[in-house]
């Protein structure tokens, strides 16, 4: 090894080799990012040239036929509706109120970890799987028959790992010192939480929330496996009703042969889509008011 | 006053008296982390109405034992604590001692500013409401304001948020936020290490203002701080209490030789 001080270091830096490396890393990274915002788009393409010029008030304001120019998504978008509404009513509170006891409550013990990791695992079963849980369970054990409560309870079931999970990162987030603070005026664990905890977690939370909710409309699989019905010609009037929802209105017109039902199962995507939209524009605006008041 | 002399350095563990009545004693006291002691039998008294500090170089336990004072520590995992601590006579970690209610008249500032990320208002209003105050909270968060002589400076914009204050409003506020409890014993963990002069001279001034209604122990490493604040002084190292008594004899003639290079700088 040599002394001197400029060039004699006893580094090779090698400065050009690893310059182009990360050049190249780079490349590969942007590559993949535009790849998949170009499939997306492609596909948002396919759906609004096809489905576009079915996309009325008649379509929205009908019910299903089986003549195209008659049929439309009245009830699948009223059951969708119903769905996120009942979903976000039951599997909100549970899942928050478990990240919490988790997080701040529980002792960090084996039992704990034993649930944490269960949840993890539940996080990434298969959604039919809980389709058929959701079959056995609800609509047989509890009698609810093919209804709403059915698909929503067993929706819940799916998504609430996710919301636990989100909440759990959100909350374990909020600095230690707030919690101190709050304690050392004589807090209690549920006030330092209520009035500290929860709110300085809301937005991670938040966005834990309509991530999960967004998977739940567009999941198929456990409301066929539970029996949500496939044409339905009348509103469900309350959560013990029949239903049917978007995705499966979609995947129903999708397997019919002709041409027109194709091109409505497109219009329908893009009505499902905008649904999403409008759920995701209105968390933002939410969260931000919330971080708003934050700071 | 102790008249004790020790030939070697080590820790004073014999019972120290002093002047005033005490309010809170610590006997023994040795505080362990999963099996390894940071305070090590550590005994002296913190008298009523007066100003306690702590001082010693860095890691040598004075922050454990302050939060030991209102159970802090209880949020630590693996923490014990041996020897007792009493508060008015009572053992501070006895069966019958609620430290939720125990927290309500110890009351503790931080070393960071840590403000609610609420109204300024709200910081000051939120303890003594969830503990069940029933009296005109406006009347409440102005008496505490002007305590921590913030009053002024925040009387226009009480329901802005806390986080538009500056550090050294913030820690003022903090202190508020303490006071508004009327507690009985102020801890204060190092509170102007992240503030400039002109802010750590502001709540010096504060402290002495305070002094005749609270009893406040504050753990600082700045010597002058120590010298022109408190009328107490204790000096660890190592978790071990070197020497303890009246701040002035402590900083002029202190009877460690490891006192003595302590806060003459010689160290630490």
């Amino acid at each position: 090894m040599q002394k001197s001080r400029v060039s004699g270091t006893p580094y090779i830096d090698n400065l050009v080799a690893r310059r182009r490396k990360a050049r190249l890393f780079r490349t590969l990274c942007a590559g993949v990012t535009w790849l998949g915002v170009v499939l997306l788009g492609l596909l948002l393409y396919q759906a609004g040239v096809d489905g576009i010029k079915w996309l009325d008030w008649q379509f929205l304001s009908s019910f299903p036929s089986r003549f195209p120019e008659k049929s439309g998504i009245k009830s699948a978008l009223f059951g969708t509706l119903w769905l996120i509404a009942l979903i976000a009513i039951i599997s909100i509170p549970i899942s928050v109120a478990t990240a919490l006891y988790l997080q701040e409550f529980s002792s960090k013990g084996r039992i704990s970890r034993l649930i944490e990791l269960n949840i993890s695992n539940l996080a990434g079963v298969p959604s039919i799987v809980y389709g058929i849980i959701g079959l056995a369970i609800f609509v047989r054990g509890f009698q609810l028959e093919r209804s709403l409560i059915s698909g929503a309870l067993t929706m819940s079931l799916l998504i609430s790992p996710v919301i636990i999970i989100a909440s759990r990162e959100a909350i374990k987030s909020v600095p230690v010192n707030i919690r101190h603070a709050a304690y050392a005026l004589g807090a209690t664990r549920w006030q330092t939480s209520w009035s500290h905890v929860l709110p300085a977690a809301f937005p991670g939370i938040l966005t834990g929330v309509i991530l999960a909710l967004s998977r739940a409309i567009g999941e198929t699989a456990p409301l066929i496996m539970i029996g949500a019905l496939t044409y339905v010609a009348f509103l469900p009037a309350g959560p013990m009703d029949a239903f049917t929802a978007l995705p499966i209105q979609i995947f129903n017109w999708v397997s019919r042969p002709q041409q027109e039902f194709h091109e409505l199962a497109a219009a329908a995507i893009i009505v499902l889509l905008a649904v999403l939209l409008v759920m995701n524009a209105a968390a933002i605006y939410i969260r931000h008011k919330s971080e708003q008041k934050l700071k | 006053m102790t008249s004790m002399t020790h030939p070697e350095q080590g820790s004073e563990s014999k019972h120290i008296s002093i002047a005033e009545p005490s309010i809170l004693d610590l006997q023994n006291v040795t505080i362990s982390y999963s099996g390894k002691a940071a305070v090590r039998n550590v005994s002296f008294p913190i008298a009523e109405h007066k100003i306690t500090s702590i001082i010693g170089p860095s890691g040598c336990g004075k922050s454990t034992l302050l939060r030991a004072l209102n159970r802090m520590n209880d949020f630590v995992d693996d923490v014990s604590l041996e020897g007792t601590i009493s508060y008015l006579g009572e053992n501070l970690y006895g069966k019958d001692i609620d430290p939720v209610t125990l927290r309500r008249r110890i009351g503790m500032v931080f070393q960071k500013p840590n403000p609610f990320p609420k109204s300024i208002y709200r910081n000051v209003s939120w303890g003594p409401q969830i503990n069940g105050y029933k009296q005109p909270l406006d009347d409440l968060v102005e008496h505490s304001l002007v305590q921590a002589a913030l009053w002024n400076e925040v009387k226009d914009r009480l329901h802005e948020s806390a986080l538009s204050l500056s550090g050294g409003q913030q820690q003022r506020l903090c202190i508020a936020r303490a006071l508004a409890m009327s507690p009985d014993i102020l801890l204060m963990d190092e509170p102007c290490s992240a503030l400039d002069p002109i802010s750590t001279s502001h709540i010096e001034d504060l402290l002495f203002e305070l002094k005749s209604q609270y009893t406040i122990v504050i753990v600082t490493h700045n010597m002058q701080q120590a010298a022109r604040a408190s009328d107490y002084t204790a000096f660890l190292e190592m978790g071990m209490l070197i020497e303890f008594g009246a701040t002035k004899q402590m900083f002029t003639v202190p009877r460690q030789k490891r006192t003595e290079e302590y806060v003459t700088g010689r160290f630490g």
